[in-house]
């Protein structure tokens, strides 16, 4: 079986965003960027598949510019077989990218897609669900745990109430949650080899997808700041406070 | 417009974000509910009751009861014919099923609105909510997730809506439910409660979780949640996670115990109408948002707090 791992390059989690001053976006010039840590948990699970021997081999695969390529080498780095960068210098929506990602499902045949929950950066949460969707498949999302029976695989997934298993039938499509699993360092002997792993450049229209925008970004804006209160000196302050404010008796 | 709303419940009582979705979809046009379950009757007449709904159609069947994506989606879109915007609440099962509705649709997803600013414009959070996005759609019919904490509910009576009954799309074979381990909580809901009190990494350990942030939580009546360190360390479950990606809420009162504050925490607590941050160290960054700040040891803090109330 192969699982084919789509990997998305975002700001580092560790930076902190900042509005441009024109309003049209965040500014990501000289900023950190990492793969999305969603990412790294699915490419890690890929890797404990493979392992196990459940799965043969591992492609991953991103929607982004020249630059995404420094992503797919690191999720070489850490155990993926091989990669394809699909290339577009604006950005891609989930819509397009899922679509973009069934054109690589239908030329691959991978038994599992694994992706990434949401991505950080735009916090869509959707990208999954709708490459299920168009490939008439089920979807395991939110997953905490994947265990792989005969042709189909089952899925523990994090829920409002606490965790749900569901069955899904071979092939599926599972998106990753914080607990899936920890991720790995890529070691330097592997970050060396990955240098030499196969990364294949597509474009959209390879697969026959328009990425033309649906949705238009008019404005985007800093959020209301909150300012800094004050700080009480004792406990008695603070249930002096409580209590002016009604929740203490 | 005609829009249509999926109603979450238990199949008796309809949750509260959908009441807050309600709200969002009164702004754009004629609000329809779809009640989609087994047994879910009881569900679709406490639904018809909502203020300001129109219509409630209820799909009943053995393949909607457990709200799989795989038999909901083809029902909400083939409903999609006759409305222009489906809307759902932002919460698990909501993020679970809209996208594959919006695939099915070929129509570009809006997560988690905040506001409606248009009959196609909306502002959302990205970045963790470090940015605000205003948005506006080109496609014929919108998908839409609702964030629960930016709307008010819509009141859960006066209303008296027809409840038709729809036959399904039935069963699409891809996927079956195991099973669930539901946290039992005594304790209100995180993402309704009044008052929430969040433990972080610096609790310790599940027991010494408990013994410290529980007695403060029932002497306020307060939901109990955590940050992503106490949850991955084991203190608390999954579903008390409060942030970017954990649960969004916006309570009266957020009492932050031993959190440092980290973005993706603020995330999901900035909204807060009172923060008040119990930390020992005073630059730690949850004290930059919270209105009241106490700096100290919190297992000498909390207790003596709790006595105190
Ligand atoms: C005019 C305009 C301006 C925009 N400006 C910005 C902007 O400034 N910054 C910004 O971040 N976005 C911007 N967007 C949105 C952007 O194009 C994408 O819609 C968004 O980044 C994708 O959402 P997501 O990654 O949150 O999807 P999600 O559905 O949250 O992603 C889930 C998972 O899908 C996979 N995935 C998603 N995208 C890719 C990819 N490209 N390659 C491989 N795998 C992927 C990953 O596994 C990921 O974990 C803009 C869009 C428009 C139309
Ligand atoms: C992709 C991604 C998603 C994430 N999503 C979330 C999310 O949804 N929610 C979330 O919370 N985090 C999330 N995180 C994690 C986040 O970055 C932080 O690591 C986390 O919030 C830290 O938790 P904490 O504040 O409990 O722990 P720490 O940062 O370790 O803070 C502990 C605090 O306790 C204080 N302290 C210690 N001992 C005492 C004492 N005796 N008395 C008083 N104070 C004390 C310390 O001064 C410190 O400030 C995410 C991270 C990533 C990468």
């Amino acid at each position: 079986m192969k699982i084919l791992v789509p990997v998305k390059r975002v700001i580092d989690y560790n930076v902190k965003p900042r509005v441009k001053a024109d309003g049209t976006g965040v500014d990501l010039s000289n900023v950190k960027m990492s793969m999305n840590p969603f990412d790294e948990i699915a490419v890690e699970e890929a890797i404990r598949l493979k392992e196990a021997g459940k799965a043969e081999e591992i492609i991953a695969v991103s929607v982004g510019p020249a630059k995404a390529q420094e992503t797919l080498r690191t999720a070489l780095a850490m155990g993926a077989d091989r990669a394809i960068l699909v290339e577009s210098e604006t950005e891609v929506e989930p819509l397009a990218v899922a679509k973009i990602l069934k054109g690589i499902v239908e030329a691959e045949n991978p038994g599992l897609v694994i992706l990434g929950k949401q991505a950080i950066d735009d916090d869509s949460n959707q990208t999954g669900q709708m490459l299920a969707a168009l490939l008439g498949r089920p979807q395991g999302t939110f997953a905490s745990k994947v265990e792989i029976e005969g042709d189909s695989v089952s899925v523990t997934r994090e829920v409002d109430g606490g965790l749900e298993t569901v069955k899904l039938s071979l092939p599926a499509i599972v998106t990753t949650d914080l607990r899936l699993n920890e991720p790995r360092y890529a070691s330097l002997p592997n970050i060396m080899k990955a240098k030499k792993k196969p990364l294949d450049t597509k474009s959209a229209a390879d697969y026959g997808v328009d990425t033309a925008p649906r949705l238009k970004t008019l404005k985007v804006t800093e959020p209301a700041v909150r300012s800094a209160g004050i700080k009480v000196p004792d406990v008695d302050t603070l249930v002096a406070k409580l209590k002016d404010m009604g929740i203490a008796n | 417009m005609k829009t249509l709303v999926w109603v979450e419940h238990d199949n008796a009582s309809v949750k509260d974000a959908t009441l807050s979705t309600v709200t969002a979809a009164a702004k754009l046009g004629e609000v329809h509910l779809l009640v989609v379950g087994q047994g879910a009757q009881a569900a679709a007449d406490a639904a018809a009751q909502i203020a300001g709904v129109a219509k409630v159609h209820l799909a009943d069947g053995a393949a909607y009861a457990n709200n799989l994506a795989e038999n909901v989606a083809p029902l909400i879109a083939q409903l999609m014919g006759d409305h222009d915007a489906f809307l759902a609440p932002a919460t698990t099962n909501g993020k679970n099923i809209a996208p594959r509705v919006a695939a099915l649709l070929d129509v570009m997803q809006i997560s988690d609105i905040l506001s409606v600013e248009g009959e196609k414009t909306f502002t959302r959070p990205i970045y963790a909510g470090n940015a605000i996005a205003t948005v506006e759609s080109s496609d014929a019919k919108l998908v839409i997730t609702v964030r629960g904490t930016a709307f008010e509910k819509a009141a859960s009576t006066g209303g008296s809506a027809a409840v038709e009954a729809i036959s399904g799309t039935g069963d699409a074979g891809l996927s079956s439910f195991v099973g669930a381990e539901l946290a039992k909580n005594e304790r209100p809901e995180l993402t309704s409660a009044k008052i929430i009190v969040s433990g972080g990494r610096a609790l310790k350990d599940a027991d010494t979780f408990q013994a410290t942030i529980f007695p403060l939580a029932d002497k306020l009546h307060a939901a109990v949640g955590a940050s992503r360190a106490a949850v991955d360390a084991g203190f608390a479950p999954n579903d008390y996670q409060v942030g970017q990606t954990g649960k969004i809420v916006a309570p009266e009162i957020y009492i932050a115990v031993g959190i440092s504050g980290a973005i993706q925490h603020l995330a999901g607590m900035k909204d807060s109408k009172t923060i008040i941050a119990i930390n020992k160290d005073e630059d730690a960054p949850i004290f930059q948002v919270a209105d009241i700040g106490l700096v100290g040891d919190l297992f000498t803090i909390v207790p003596e707090l709790t006595s105190k109330l």
